[in-house]
């Protein structure tokens, strides 16, 4: 521990020092507080990422990678703090990882114009880059999430899931009511009966939740939590015995921290994601020599191969890929928050790619444009094993009902323009 | 030595009740206002601005109105996050329902709204007091918080169920939404809380104060030599409230600009804003002043000192945050229950006997 604070004051007087043309990506973590324990994992992989390509590759395109990292307790004041004691450091990119920070710095990111990336979460309908010039939310989003774990349902049925009961628990904030748009209107074209059973910050107390789902036995639940409120929704659900491959989470109620306080009965908890999980990826191999081994792990350093710390590498994997996008576009090393947007919105994501960084199958192939910042959405299911300790992946990656998306998003998008006075547009 | 009455002759008894009879003492206030109007507007970028002083400013007119309430009234307030959420809540459909009114009249109409509501929940208090009274009104916390998420009137719809503050200017000059200057909206704020602090002044050593406190310190005792407990209390509820409002409708609209009720107006606003005054002092202008200035500041000052300089980890800093504002409550409510601006009075009775105590 000693030695470990020791190599952290150095790298901060290191980092602190006047080092030329650092590119910027800050952290904005929480590392305390309800959240925690989603938290850590994510802020683990994204910072290791950029500790691996400083040590392997000496930084992206030969300039160096400084990650200051913000504690923001999942709170948006203190993300606004975060954001405005990183953002004069040349920040190129914000990964706020709440919903309600995102929110807050949409407008205030978009003016100062520094490109926001909220990778499966923030507002949805940020997916129309041609109203948020500024913030993109590839490759999943929110309401990608809703329909895709209904086509899963769709494809368990058979296509028909008419007078079938849904129950959507969520959380009572911007975050968890996103689904419930799209989740209503899937709701007419497929006939279920949907219940919406909020629960509220932080979501350790959800008694009386779960003794509805107890009494009005739907036949699957759907779950938007974050944090603590994971682990207490399973365990109530293995309380009540509900079935648990009934029991459907969004990718961020996916995780190990999730599953394993309830032990061997939440085997069979399935959840969305959009990415790999596991750690059967040549990438870990490096990360091993050149960042566990070296002692730079990020934390404690017992995150690795989770499911969110994997969702915090692929989101610095897209930031680097996108910094070298950027670099090539303008022909320098020393890009800035303005080049950086265009490299986010010329992003190119193909296998050649992934498996060159040792990181193959791991997403879907997708490539950005001013259009489409939405990515294209693609959504599997994975099953929690809980002999085995790991997640498997069930349904491999399939599209979602774009057509519906597409529209709510335009719709939701126009409105935010027509609100702040936005002239839609490319140029 | 330079600090003392010694030599001021004061002939009209207006001199005398001055708030600050010291000359010196006098000085040194106008000199703050000096600096707070016409030097840091000059100096001030985007993270002084939002980082310190716009929060050390709209939480200090939230301590001035739970002061009122709890300090010179003596009626437990847990509520203040819910009002601050009336004053945010009624600031957004103002500002979205009459977009060219000018944004003073909304934030102080918004402070008008919550004046309304706060004597609502403030009537209980005329039959139950002490910790009956906080429970009531801790009632009114989760009460708000629970209506301002359940009914979507209130949020005009929006499918995230946040409020976002549109843009809106004052004399032509932004004073929410993102491309506001950073001088305006600290202006703009330093306004509402130099004119709230000085109402708040004026109200407590006026004839109002004097009831509230008659009411604070004996209740029985108020009512026989014949303070109405009726108009007493609910006076202090509903001006409480028009300050706790202000700071909730600044705070939205000027300050985060975007807000989930949940989140922003929790119960744990309500102990914020309730430390504020025990740090700072019961039953004191300055007291919530100094409270909130210590409370705002201290997490920057130890992230600064803690992650920027000694290099330790996010997490570490932040659970060390809670631990000494845990240990400065426990210490102040042994040790110095009036808080800092007992502190201030002390230091300030030593300066008039310094250099000659004897």
């Amino acid at each position: 521990m000693k030695m470990k604070f020791a190599t952290m004051a150095v790298a901060a007087v290191m980092a602190a020092g006047p080092v030329m043309a650092d590119l910027v990506f800050p952290s904005l973590s929480y590392r305390t507080g309800p959240y925690a324990a989603s938290g850590i994992p994510f802020a683990d992989g994204y910072a290791d990422y950029f500790t691996l390509l400083n040590e392997r590759d000496g930084g992206i395109g030969g300039a160096k990678i400084r990650v200051p990292e913000c504690e923001t307790g999942y709170n948006t004041e203190k993300g606004v703090e975060c954001y405005e004691s990183t953002k004069g450091e040349g920040a190129l990119v914000y990964q706020p990882l709440s919903t309600g920070i995102t929110y807050q710095l949409i407008p205030k990111a978009t003016a100062d114009g520094i490109p926001i990336h909220s990778m499966g979460y923030g507002r949805t309908s940020a997916a129309n880059g041609k109203v948020f010039r500024d913030v993109f939310n590839y490759p999943a989003n929110y309401w990608d999430g809703a329909s895709g774990a209904i086509n899963y349902l769709l494809d368990e049925n058979g296509g028909d899931i008419k007078g079938k009961k849904i129950a959507l628990v969520y959380h009572n904030s911007a975050y968890g009511k996103e689904p419930i748009r799209t989740l209503e209107e899937l709701q007419k074209t497929h006939g279920f009966e949907l219940t919406l059973l909020p629960v509220d910050h932080p979501g350790q107390e959800q008694k009386s939740q779960w003794l509805q789902i107890r009494r009005e036995k739907p036949d699957y639940v759907i779950m938007w939590g974050w944090g603590v409120m994971n682990q207490v929704a399973i365990q109530e659900a293995v309380n009540i015995r509900y079935p648990m491959e009934n029991f459907i989470g969004v990718w961020w109620s996916g995780s190990e921290a999730d599953v394993i306080p309830a032990g061997a009965a939440a085997n069979g908890y399935k959840a969305l994601t959009f990415h790999g999980v596991g750690k059967d990826y040549p990438i870990y191999d490096d990360i091993q020599k050149y960042v566990v081994d070296t002692g730079k792990a990020a934390g404690a350093g017992d995150q690795i191969g989770t499911v969110q710390y994997n969702r915090g590498m692929y989101a610095a994997m897209l930031a680097a890929e996108a910094a070298k996008t950027a670099q090539e576009i303008h022909g320098t090393p020393d890009i800035d928050a303005k080049m950086m947007r265009d490299g986010m919105e010329a992003l190119e994501i193909t296998e050649a790619k992934m498996a060159a960084l040792g990181l193959p199958n791991f997403g879907p192939e997708f490539k950005v444009s001013c259009e489409e910042h939405g990515g294209p959405g693609l959504v599997g299911v994975t099953q929690w094993d809980a002999a085995a300790g790991k997640w498997n992946v069930i349904s491999d990656y399939k599209p979602t009902d774009r057509e519906l998306i597409g529209r709510l998003v335009a719709e939701d998008s126009a409105a935010y323009a027509a609100e702040n006075n936005i002239e839609p547009g490319c140029n | 030595m330079f600090y003392r009455e010694a030599g001021e002759f004061r002939t009209t008894y207006k001199e005398d009740s001055q708030t600050f009879p010291i000359r010196f003492d006098r000085w040194r206030y106008y000199f703050v206002l000096f600096v707070a109007i016409c030097v840091i507007p000059f100096m001030v970028n985007d993270y002084w601005v939002n980082s310190i002083f716009l929060p050390f400013l709209i939480y200090a007119i939230a301590a001035i109105g739970l002061n009122i309430l709890v300090g010179y009234c003596g009626q437990v307030s847990l509520g203040t996050g819910g009002f601050m959420a009336v004053g945010a809540y009624a600031c957004y459909k103002l500002m979205t329902a009459f977009p060219d009114v000018s944004m003073f009249i909304h934030v102080i109409l918004a402070g008008v709204i919550t004046a309304g509501v706060g004597m609502l929940f403030g009537l209980p208090s005329l039959r139950i007091k002490g910790f009956y009274l906080a429970v009531a009104t801790l009632a009114a916390q989760f009460f708000l918080v629970w209506l301002f998420n359940r009914v979507p009137w209130f949020y005009n719809y929006s499918a995230s169920g946040q409020i976002n503050a549109p843009e809106r200017d004052t004399f032509g000059i932004l004073i929410t939404g993102p491309n506001t200057e950073a001088w305006a909206t600290y202006l703009f704020c330093l306004i509402f809380t130099v004119v709230s602090a000085i109402i708040a002044r004026n109200l407590t050593r006026g004839s109002v104060g004097r009831k509230w406190m008659a009411i604070r310190d004996m209740d029985i005792a108020a009512e026989i030599i014949g303070v109405n407990p009726l108009t007493a209390k609910l006076s202090a509820f509903a001006i409480s409230s028009f300050f706790v409002g202000i700071s909730g409708a600044l705070f939205f609209s000027v300050y985060l600009g975007a807000v989930e009720v949940g989140e922003a107006f929790g119960i744990n606003k309500s102990f914020l804003v309730l430390f504020m005054i025990i740090i700072g002092g019961l039953g004191s202008i300055f007291g919530s002043f100094a409270g909130a200035a210590f409370l705002v500041l201290l997490p920057v000052a130890l992230k600064v000192v803690g992650v920027d300089w000694l290099g330790w980890p996010t997490d570490i800093v932040a659970h060390l945050q809670l631990v000494i504002v845990g240990a400065l409550i426990i210490v102040f409510l042994i040790a110095e229950p009036h808080g800092i601006a007992q502190l201030w009075r002390v230091t300030k009775e030593k300066l008039r006997l310094w250099p000659f105590p004897h």
